[in-house]
């Protein structure tokens, strides 16, 4: 099963990603948090992100959602930090995190594989809100 | 040399430290107001470590101050000033810098700068103060400038550079989210990394 890392700059917000993504699941699917700083503040926490990456299975692919500007850049960081194996089977979903998140939970747990559930997540019409 | 570069890395982190409100007032005017706060928090770690620490090479210091400052700054200032002093640190040798170390140096560190923002200069951040500084020490290697010159030049550029920034409009970063509305204000990180080269400079020229 594909696994989802979110990773914000609020905690909350990555909490309630993971409760709104974990609502979706079909069957058992790992979703990880890396919110804030990890002394409350916002902000990112790269050696709490390498934690994660370094504790979550890995076999079939993780998938991860960050919100802005260093969420992204100390994932990056810390995504160079792992083996090259790793490397090649985590990616960094051009998504919004909310949408994403929550359509990766229903994805990864129907069985798709991680080109799969990132081709799901990656389509414009999931920024559509006009003609739902 | 590892003691003065610990000692060299001590005072930037008290020259952060001091700056740490005017830094993060440049930071609420177009970012998220914390740029000051965030550094602050790094620095301050840093200065325990480096206190409670003995060191072998220059490279130990940067390495560490590289990885300190990755792992407790909380905004985009960690990783990137982080992947800065970790490339300076695969560089830099134990031996007197001359101009020709020094632009390699600040070569190292705006290319960590750039892989990890993938900024370029005149997007109203670091990067333009930093780039003028470092084609500032280019351009007195070429001219076989002697050391102290070529340091004030540089000097110089980066404070013109970090000026510059005040008519320029964020691309890049939390401030790019302001579209039109950035212009007007000096960018927090540009000045950042001018109190940064200046503590260097002014430090090493006594």
């Amino acid at each position: 099963m594909v696994n989802i890392l979110i990773i914000s700059h609020s905690e909350k917000i990555a909490e309630g990603t993971k409760e709104l993504a974990e609502e979706m699941k079909q069957a058992e699917v790992d979703i990880q948090v890396a919110g804030g700083t990890g002394d409350g503040q916002m902000g990112t926490d790269a050696d709490l992100i390498e934690k994660k990456l370094k504790s979550m299975d890995c076999q079939d692919g993780i998938v991860v959602l960050a919100d802005l500007g260093s969420a992204v850049m100390s994932f990056n960081m810390v995504k160079e930090w792992l083996s090259e194996d790793k490397q090649k089977k985590i990616k960094l979903a051009n998504a919004p995190i909310v949408e994403g998140a929550v359509l990766a939970a229903v994805e990864a747990s129907l069985g798709k594989n991680l080109e799969e559930v990132l081709a799901a997540i990656e389509k414009k019409s999931i920024l559509n809100k006009n003609n739902l | 040399m590892a003691n003065k570069t610990k000692e060299l890395f001590l005072k930037t982190a008290d020259v952060i430290i001091e700056n740490k409100n005017y830094l993060t007032e440049l930071d609420a005017a177009i970012g998220d107001g914390d740029h000051g706060v965030n550094l602050a928090r790094g620095f301050k770690k840093l200065k325990d470590k480096l206190e409670n620490g003995s060191f072998e090479s220059r490279s130990e210091v940067f390495k560490l101050t590289a990885m300190t400052l990755i792992s407790n700054v909380g905004g985009a200032s960690g990783p990137l000033y982080g992947t800065a002093f970790l490339n300076i640190s695969k560089v830099i040798a134990d031996s007197r810098l001359d101009l020709e170390d020094l632009v390699e140096i600040s070569e190292e560190a705006i290319a960590g700068i750039q892989k990890r923002g993938r900024a370029e200069a005149g997007e109203k951040t670091m990067l333009d103060t930093l780039i003028p500084a470092s084609e500032s020490l280019k351009e007195s290697r070429d001219n076989n400038l002697d050391l102290d010159t070529a340091l004030k030049n540089c000097l110089q550029a980066a404070a013109a550079g970090m000026e510059n920034t005040i008519e320029m409009q964020a691309t890049k970063g939390r401030a790019s989210y302001l579209g039109e509305r950035s212009i007007g204000h000096q960018d927090p990180g540009a000045t950042s990394s001018y109190l940064i080269i200046e503590t260097f400079i002014k430090n090493s020229l006594k």
